[in-house]
């Protein structure tokens, strides 16, 4: 149950093209799902002109992510998605790791308790703390910075119950080994333990990021001035202030987009595995 | 003495009790800032006038008893659900056929996955922009077609009576995927000895899979419709980008219309008050979902 989407014998067999119904139904499918993406690109590459116009227009002129870079700071949105997500994430696998192994592992005073509490935070929409969240990143004075957007991300009651039910199903004997050998629980986790969670702290890394890098309505509230906007943030409102340019929009749309969508072609097995992952367990 | 204060600090240390604490310090101090006080605090929110720029009033439960008297908010409960009735279906069963016809070592069966992956870790921002332009009244590809096929063009997202169904579209086309890697891990778990019984029996495909794969794929589908509702009951981003709830208020859903209320109007003590009430019924729908789901789904030990 818990191997992921893709085995690794599908990848390799099939090497000759042999015929079979299925394309017929697989190809209008695939055609549907990536239709969006095609006229996206081929809209970016037009005229406004033409494409206000019916026709194929592979017009290939790169005016419009030129214009589209000198009229909005999509670099510097970049930049700023880029920081708060990495931080995030790399914030998310420490402290997660931390707490779901002790929550796996150790018997201290109040661990039950505290699980209960974390797995209830887990069950509440954002909608709901969307207003006191706000209130508190203020009250920390950093509302409209990216630390406003990293805050209450750092650690996540996601990360900590997945990590803690994987921490679960791992066999006791080899911790037991390194202890007595005499590492400290810190040196075994970290030496021990974490190398052998590879997956699951992937499906945590891989999550994170998603959630962090396309996130709309806390940096919607969190954020004011254009020079703090995430990729999101600022593709929306680039949309907002161009409506009618459609061929402008489009191309700011595909630079905002390539970051994540590369990450997924190249690391596509790890991301499908997460996502299963986090069916199974979630 | 000396001897003894040293045992009890030594077993202090050598038990789980200091150290525990340790590692979980962090993230008790951020899930209980970011956690745990904003859900108490919401709720104190939610009996108060709250504006957001100055401290709140208490008014007791009159937000709670203002909430069955506005229509504004019966119909966006109205809407919400009309939504999550088409989007959950349409996710599970489109998701379950397409994951079937995955399931098969095939010539360029990656480059399938891949196109129905793909909108998974598109943005919701870009994907409603993408779809607006798709479905622009004016310049849009879509009208375009239906023109050439002799259909007059339609209004989609301006249409009061469309724009709520092209929404579900949208998130259909975004969530899909999701799904389907879900079922396509849940189906390759399945034994094929069991299929290839079950066609001995004589049974033909249809029926396999009606009484052999979809009752082992039960627990797959129960949390499917779990998660598909929890998150179609929080729509918010393409109708932010797309409609603004618009036009005529037709996609004003209810958590558009807590944003509104909470950002446009400052009636932050009202928008929790609809935000709480949302989150029990999202509560009390899983529980329902679950223990009707415990009914129907046999888990294989």
């Amino acid at each position: 149950m818990s191997e992921a989407a893709i085995r690794p014998e599908d990848l390799t067999t099939a090497r000759r093209w042999t015929p079979s119904p299925w394309h017929l139904v697989l190809i209008p499918l695939a055609l549907v799902m990536l239709f969006p993406f095609f006229w996206l690109v081929v809209t970016s590459l037009q005229t406004l002109t033409q494409s206000r116009t019916f026709g194929l227009h592979f017009a290939l002129q790169f005016h419009n992510y030129v214009d589209a870079w000198t009229q909005a700071p999509f670099g510097r949105w970049l930049a700023n998605t880029t920081i708060v997500s990495v931080t995030v994430v790399i914030s998310n696998l420490v402290f997660c790791s931390l707490a779901g192994y002790a929550l796996a592992r150790m018997r201290f005073f109040g661990s039950g308790a505290l699980f209960l509490v974390i797995l209830a935070t887990l069950m509440v929409p954002f909608q709901v703390v969307m207003v006191p969240t706000l209130l508190i990143v203020r009250g920390l004075g950093l509302v409209d910075t990216l630390p406003a957007l990293m805050a209450p991300n750092l650690v996540t009651p996601f990360g900590v119950f997945l990590l803690r039910q994987f921490f679960k199903t791992m066999p006791v004997e080899i911790e037991e080994a390194a202890r007595i050998d005499g590492a400290g629980r810190l040196g075994t986790l970290v030496k021990v333990v974490i190398p052998s969670m590879r997956a699951p702290l992937a499906t945590v890394g891989i999550m994170t990021l998603l959630w962090t890098w396309n996130d709309f309505l806390w940096p919607l509230i969190a954020i004011q001035s254009e020079k703090n906007f995430t990729l999101q943030l600022g593709l929306m409102t680039f949309q907002g202030a161009h409506t009618i340019n459609w061929p402008l929009v489009m191309a700011g749309t595909v630079t905002t987009q390539i970051p994540m969508l590369v990450i997924f072609i190249v690391a596509q097995r790890w991301f499908v595995q997460s996502l299963a992952t986090q069916g199974l367990k979630g | 003495m000396s001897s003894g204060r040293a045992s009890f600090r030594d077993r202090l240390f050598a038990s789980d009790h200091v150290a525990g604490w340790l590692f979980v310090s962090p993230a008790v101090v951020l899930i209980g800032l970011f956690g745990v006080a904003p859900i108490v605090w919401a709720l104190i929110i939610s009996f108060q006038n709250n504006s957001l720029i100055t401290s709140g009033t208490w008014v007791g439960l009159a937000n709670y008893r203002h909430l069955l008297h506005d229509p504004m908010f019966t119909a966006s409960v109205r809407r919400t659900i009309v939504y999550t009735l088409l989007f959950v279906p349409i996710t599970l069963f489109g998701a379950l056929a397409v994951a079937m016809a995955l399931n098969r070592r095939l010539h360029g069966i990656r480059f399938y996955r891949t196109a129905v992956f793909a909108p998974v870790v598109t943005s919701t921002v870009a994907t409603a922009i993408m779809f607006s332009w798709l479905l622009d009244p004016y310049f849009g590809i879509v009208n375009v077609v239906l023109n050439k096929l002799g259909v007059a063009s339609q209004g989609f997202f301006q249409n009061p009576g469309q724009a709520l169904y092209c929404i579900v579209l949208v998130t259909v086309w975004g969530w899909l995927g999701f799904a389907v890697v879900i079922y396509l891990a849940a189906l390759q778990g399945i034994p094929r000895e069991l299929l290839e019984a079950a066609e001995i029996d004589g049974a033909t495909r249809w029926r396999a899979f009606w009484r052999v794969q979809f009752p082992l794929l039960g627990p797959t589908t129960l949390f499917l419709v779990v998660w598909l509702t929890i998150n179609s009951l929080q729509l918010f981003d393409e109708i932010y980008v797309i409609t603004r709830g618009g036009p005529l208020a037709s996609t004003t859903v209810v958590v558009y219309y807590l944003f509104q209320q909470a950002f446009a109007f400052f009636q932050a003590g009202y928008a929790t008050a609809i935000a709480y009430v949302v989150f029990l019924a999202i509560l009390a729908l899983t529980v329902v979902q679950l223990l009707i789901g415990r009914k129907l789904v046999h888990y294989r030990s």
